[in-house]
Parts: structure tokens; sequence; C-alpha cells
């Protein structure tokens, strides 16, 4: 094994760990940090279920490799309530009954975050029309945006309706 | 997953260096594709030389009114900046066509370019593969090759090129500067033929620095269109990049061959008086489909046809 040491913080936390090089940073969280909100689907960057925020951004943790992300700030659905309050898309995501089974659901609402964040800044998608302009953000740019997120119950419905909630 | 040493250089020096060194080093952009072969077995090297980090994350207009894009600029960043955007919406629009938004905002340039194409049989480490593993053949060509290419293909390997952006670089005339050289997009990927191994030109340890747009101002009138089996998040069966002012046009395919097609034939066909079909038609003439693909001869022609008619009214 090839050891080496890595600096993250999660959740604000600060970590100083040593680590295998192989380590993905979904297997970091969850069988080193005991944060098992991060899920492991599929483990190919196919489902979604183990997207977390990196420095802001939203990335699929199974096919990040820890070492590579050494300094950086993480944010799991753990972190995504602020104290005892729940994070708005949290509370609407109970609202609109956007899950059944709750596998995807902490993928689901790390992506929500990260996407509503791209969509603030402007970002095109592929369900604009026109990409030199900045979109609305309709239910069908949601749709689209989510489209790394996988619900096998097939709560998509109420999942985009959730967001539209909080995106409003 | 095998073993393996992690290095951050600082510097493309030392970047180009340590791979140059070490025949079992890999350069790790986002990682998207490659911790993922590394996760199947299909790659195992000893060395990963992540280049993430490296200072190519710009993206500038150069002095001549193009635009060079850094190798390590992720797609999401590229799809969103306005200078692509409003003066290569193709570019802009491939890349939000491919993959997902977690998968684009770790994708890099560079890495885009440098993903292996997702032939099942290439995947699976326990079927043969010539690509894989050069000599122990390519059981695709009589099995499941229904997404594989029609044209352009040896009997060592029918794999297709998987990225849609590779696609609109190549319809832009773009230019890939590696760490050695200057290569036009279009002479970047290989066609099988009998090294299906090697899906580019780039030598041992040379590394892409950037991918440089020139200027064009039939670029503003460019689109991309992309057919496959869900509206969202899944690999083209066909794609087609296209710029088109009524007169002058590009175009390239996805999803046909080992590499983007740059549709030469069609353009000068086009150039010269031909209606959009009949110029598909004269640069689909020497594919050769497998038994299940045949299907995607009139798709690209439809497609092509689509994207030149909306972009010409």
């Amino acid at each position: 094994m090839a050891a080496t040491t890595l600096s993250i913080t999660v959740n604000g936390e600060p970590h100083e760990l040593v680590i295998d090089t192989r380590t993905s940073l979904l297997d970091l969280l969850r069988e080193r940090l005991g944060l098992t909100g991060s899920k492991k689907g599929c483990d190919h960057g196919q489902c979604g279920a183990c997207t977390i925020l990196v420095d802001g951004r939203r990335i699929n943790g199974c096919l990040a490799l820890a070492v590579a992300y050494d300094g950086a700030e993480v944010v799991t659905v753990e972190g995504l309530r602020d104290g005892d309050s729940l994070h708005p898309l949290q509370r609407a995501f109970v609202a609109e009954d956007a899950f059944q089974c709750g596998y995807c659901t902490p993928g689901q609402l790390c992506s929500a975050v990260g996407m509503l964040d791209e969509a603030a800044r402007g970002w095109p998608s592929h369900a604009t029309a026109n990409v030199a302009h900045d979109p609305d953000l309709t239910p069908q740019e949601i749709r689209e945006r989510m489209s790394g997120n996988i619900c096998r119950c097939g709560a998509y419905p109420n999942i985009v309706a959730a967001i539209v909630d909080v995106a409003g | 997953m095998r073993p393996f040493t992690y290095e951050r250089p600082h510097d493309v020096a030392s970047a180009v260096a340590l791979a140059t060194g070490s025949a079992g080093a890999k350069f790790l952009g986002g990682g998207t594709n490659l911790v993922d072969l590394m996760r199947l077995g299909v790659e195992g090297p000893d060395i990963l030389v992540d280049v993430s980090r490296l200072p190519l994350d710009r993206v500038e207009e150069t002095p001549d009114g193009g635009v060079r894009v850094g190798a390590a600029v992720r797609n999401s960043d590229l799809a969103a900046e306005h200078l692509i955007r409003s003066r290569y919406p193709v570019l802009s629009q491939a890349l939000l066509a491919g993959a997902s938004g977690q998968l684009r905002n770790a994708a890099t340039t560079g890495g885009n370019l440098l993903q292996r194409t997702r032939c099942s049989y290439f995947q699976d480490v326990t079927l043969p593969c010539n690509k894989r593993e050069p000599g122990s053949g390519c059981p695709a060509r009589e099995g499941d090759h229904r997404n594989l290419a029609v044209i352009g293909w040896s009997e060592h390997c029918v794999a297709t090129h998987p990225s849609d952006m590779a696609v609109a670089l190549a319809a832009l005339d773009a230019v890939v500067e590696t760490s050695a050289r200057r290569i036009p997009l279009v002479e970047f990927h290989r066609l099988p033929a009998d090294e299906p191994q090697r899906d580019t030109v780039l030598e041992p340890g040379e590394l892409i620095l950037a991918v440089e747009l020139p200027p064009s101002p039939l670029a503003a009138r460019s689109s991309y269109r992309k057919v496959r089996e869900r509206t969202s998040f899944a690999f083209a069966l066909v794609s087609v990049a296209a710029a088109y002012d009524g007169s002058d046009v590009r175009v390239a395919f996805g999803g046909l061959a080992h590499r983007p097609w740059r549709a030469f034939t069609a353009e000068r066909a086009i150039r010269e008086g031909a209606g959009f079909a009949e110029a598909a038609e004269a640069e689909l003439a020497e594919a050769r489909p497998l038994r299940d693909n045949a299907y995607k001869l009139p798709m690209a022609r439809a497609a092509m046809v689509q994207v030149l008619e909306e972009l010409a009214g």
C-alpha cells in the first residue's frame, strides 16, 4: 500500500489523516470519518448517490481520489443544516414528499444545493434554448440539471417540486 | 485497484519529467474516467501525476481574436464561459450535452480529449480486447456493437470515441497545444488501424497544455445536436457539430468512428452547391456499418440536415 498524508476540512471540521492513495473521497467520509450520509450506489459516477460539495461545487465522491483533494473544504448532507434548523431544501423535500426509500436523497440534496448555485451564476444547461443568454430555472431546466442523480423509486416529480419551492 | 504512488508537481516541466521517467505513469486530471477505469482494472498506473492544479486553468482571448483554453479548465466552467457561449456556442452546447453536472464540475479539458471508449468489451477485463490487450482479439465485431463504429474502423477495433466536446472542437478547427508541439484537433485522435491501443498521436510523457480556438466569424452561427437513448446523461448514438452562414460550412460527427469525424467531403459538396442530404450521403458513402448498427447512417444524415437547416433558417 502507498500511504500519504491528507489535510481536509469536512463540514467545518479539520482533519489530518494518513490514507492509502487509492481511497476515494466517498470511502474516506464513510469508512474513516463515520459520515455515512453520502451513499455508495454504483461507485462509477452514474447514479449520483455519493454527490458531495467540494469547495462549493457538486461532484461525485466515488470518482474523487481523496489524495487529490488535499486542502479542500467538503460539505456532506450531514453539514447542510444550520444548527438545529434543516436546510431549506431538506424542509422542502419533507414538505413535498420528495423521496420514498431515501437512499438517493443525500445525493439529491447536495446536488440540488450545488445546482442552485450554478443557476444563480447564470450557467446554461442542455435544456437552455439559447446558451448566449442566462436562462430562467424552469422545471425543465431543473430536470436536466439534476439528471446525474438517479431515483429508482421514481420520486422525480416531487423532487422537482421541492427544488422549485426553494428556487422560487 | 492496483496500488500507486501519487505525485503533484508544481510546474509543467516537473510533470513531464515525472511521466517521461516511468512507463507506468499516468497524468490525472479530474479522474472521472481514469479512476473508474482503475477501479475496473482496465488501467493500473504505478504513478499518478496530478496535473489538475497546474496553472493551466485560464480561458483567455488570444491576440488574433481566438480563445485559448487551459487544459485544466473544468468542463462546466468552459461551458459557462461567456466568450464561448457567444462566439462558439457549439462548444458550450456540446459540453452541456455530455455527462452530468457533477461530472462536468470535475472533468478537465485535457482529460475530456483523453477519455477512453465506452465499448463494453474494453471495459470488461474478463473479455478479449485489442485496445486493452493488443493481439487478444475483438469480440465486438461479431458481438454487441450496436453503438460502435460505422466508419474508419479496422478488423482490430470497432470502438467509438465518446467525447461530445471533441466533436465541437473538430468542427471549430481547434489546435491542441502540448508540452512538445501543436496538433490540429482533427489529427489528434487516431483511427484504430493495427494499433487500436493508441487513441491519440501523443507520445509517452507528452502533456496537453491548452486547446486553441482560432478566430471564426462562422462559429457564432454554430450548433450541436446529440441523438441518444434518453434525453440526458447518456452517450451519443450519433451527434453533429456544425457551423453554417449560408455559404461557408463546418461539420463534424460524433458516435460514428474511433475519432471525431470531420466531414470534409460533405463540407466541399455544400460549398459546391449540393443539398444537405446529398452532402451527407457523399460523406457517408465510405461507411461500412456492422451487422447491428446500420441505423446510424440515416440517423447521422437526418441529424446533419436538421442542424444545418436550423442554422440556415
